[in-house]
């Protein structure tokens, strides 16, 4: 039985078809990644499936129960981190323990924060602000906050797309090695193929909108750990990584704009200023074309 | 470090011109109106109240302080009054579309309002009251008038409360109160604070009215007291008086404003 299920699941904003007919199936311990462009229904997914948003058709089904709001049960990470700008680190990822395990004593709960904060390695940082961070430490913050309230799973909204790329990296070999510490189910959108086929089980590219839906899901079968050099050299990164870029460029390809029309520039040139042009008539594109035949 | 330095002299230099300037104005006013008193008149007849500012040689006759410190308890309790209304009202505001649907007009409508208005019916309001109903309707203008940007601004803030952080509390399925409490209060309060600021701005600026409306004793009541004698240097410098507490009283909040801005 698959652990997440998406049948048949539409959404439209103000008319706008943004999802349509999605079908997704996940069975449990996998990562999938769903890669596809900007702004073109991703983050809408990822708020379904956290159940921000309810979708306008179809349903969307954890371990058997349909999803009908958003719970911990799904731990979803934001792309833009989400933290409390005035709470500090241990304080952010102790309002999201404190309200989930409402019934451990205050000592397992703050072990509970001080075991998150350092399996991000940040135990040096716990009493810093958010703004005292940098964009990749708020992101391990963000990360340790939903690692901490145990979800079923996790879902992971671009969470490194607003970083540098050596950030990026250094956290996405972070990822993979809690993902392979403690085998999440774990639903990763992002707009890298590189990083979709570094840490996924399967890649899933979304097609373009209005009216977005995912493509036949790809295995992808290289073995663990990945390490990000040696899979430059391997053949099977390689073809699936020129296969799903080929895939992705194929859907804006289908619907680029062509000019079928000639265009008919005005028949005016550029004036030069060097030559102020006093009772003189404009110079014509007709005309010089007239003096270089005359020329040649 | 030498910039900084020549920069606040600068500073300094330019504000003494600014205020010699001023008291060059005050000469030049001297000429139109003979009934002005020049600035060594206002001296000499408000000395007795700038050097001995605590002194109290009867209720009608006391220091610039002591009758500044009368004037800024009665303004407290009023603007107290006012946040302890204004702030839930705000929060009300911002939350819910139809009850600003309902209350957004009568707001609207109230806060234009001069205090010289409110005053006559927050007595009405207090006759019952006997002895003290002076009292309760000073504190009834004084917070009428000084409530409206502290529940504008909070309308305001709970309206700009990013949804991230409201997604956050959802995900996290926090109750009603820890939403409120630890999510939508700490995220408008740079709003609220700044509603704070400008109430407390009005209800120093109301204050005036109501204590010659009134006749309690206090700063206001200096300059109303001055006018009645024709004393009226003190009319300047309760003016001057009230101007720099009221300025102080701003840099203070915005210390505090500034304290509470997150992000």
């Amino acid at each position: 039985m698959s652990f997440l299920e998406l049948k048949h699941v539409s959404k439209s904003f103000g008319g706008h078809a943004v999802l349509k007919d999605v079908n997704l199936s996940l069975i449990e311990g996998e990562f999938v990644a769903i890669v596809g462009y900007s702004g073109h229904g991703k983050t809408t997914l990822m708020s379904l499936i956290a159940g921000l948003t309810r979708p306008d058709s179809g349903e969307i089904i954890l371990e058997g129960k349909p999803i009908t709001g958003p719970g911990p049960d799904r731990g979803l990470v934001f792309q833009n981190y989400s933290l409390l700008p005035w709470l500090t680190v241990g304080e952010n990822i102790a309002l999201a323990v404190d309200s989930v395990f409402p019934a451990l004593s205050p000592e397992e709960r703050a072990a509970k924060v001080d075991k998150h904060i350092a399996m991000v390695k940040l135990s040096h940082a716990k009493d810093r602000l958010p703004r005292q961070l940098s964009g990749g430490m708020r992101q391990r913050v963000s990360v340790a906050r939903t690692l901490a309230i145990n979800p079923r799973i996790l879902l992971l909204d671009e969470p490194l797309s607003a970083l540098d790329a050596l950030t990026r990296a250094n956290l996405q070999d972070e990822i993979s090695q809690i993902w392979q510490a403690d085998k999440k189910t774990v639903v990763l959108i992002t707009n890298s193929v590189d990083e979709a086929l570094l840490l996924a089980d399967r890649v899933i590219p979304l097609t373009l909108g209005p009216g977005a839906t995912l493509a036949a899901p790809i295995t992808v079968d290289l073995p663990r750990p990945r390490d990000r050099i040696a899979l430059n050299h391997e053949p099977e990164f390689k073809r699936l990584r020129a296969q799903i870029t080929e895939q992705l460029l194929g859907y804006s390809a289908a619907r680029r704009t062509h000019v079928s029309r000639k265009l008919v520039l005005p028949d005016i040139l550029p004036e030069d200023l060097d030559h102020p042009r006093v009772n003189r008539p404009p110079r014509r594109l007709s005309e010089e074309k007239r003096e270089l035949i005359s020329q040649s | 470090m030498n910039s900084k330095f020549q920069n606040a002299a600068l500073s300094t230099a330019l504000a003494l011109i600014g205020v010699g300037l001023f008291f060059l104005l005050w000469l030049a006013l001297n000429r139109f109106a003979p009934d002005l008193p020049t600035p060594t008149s206002t001296w000499q007849g408000a000395r007795i109240y700038i050097v001995e500012p605590f002194a109290y040689r009867g209720e009608q006759d006391q220091g610039l302080l002591s009758l500044t410190s009368k004037s800024l308890i009665l303004v407290a309790k009023g603007y107290f009054i006012a946040l302890l209304i204004g702030a839930p009202i705000g929060f009300c505001l911002g939350l819910s579309k139809n009850f600003t649907r309902t209350f957004d007009p009568i707001v609207q409508v109230l806060r234009p309002v001069s205090p010289l208005a409110w005053f006559p019916l927050g007595m009405v309001l207090f006759l019952g009251t006997g002895g003290q109903a002076l009292e309760y309707g000073a504190l009834f203008t004084i917070a009428v008038c000084a409530m409206w940007p502290t529940v504008l601004n909070t309308a305001v803030g709970v309206r700009a409360i990013p949804q991230d952080y409201l997604n956050v509390g959802r995900v996290l399925r926090l109750s009603k109160t820890k939403m409120l409490f630890k999510i939508m209060v700490p995220a408008t309060l740079p709003y609220m604070f700044t509603g704070f600021r400008l109430s407390l701005g009005i209800a120093w600026l109301v204050i005036v009215a109501v204590e010659m409306l009134t006749g309690k004793v206090g700063i206001g009541q200096f300059i109303q007291d001055a006018y009645m004698n024709a004393n009226y240097g003190n009319i300047i410098v309760g003016i001057l008086t009230i101007g720099i507490v009221g300025y102080i009283l701003d840099r203070l909040m915005s210390v505090v404003e500034a304290r509470f801005k997150t992000a």
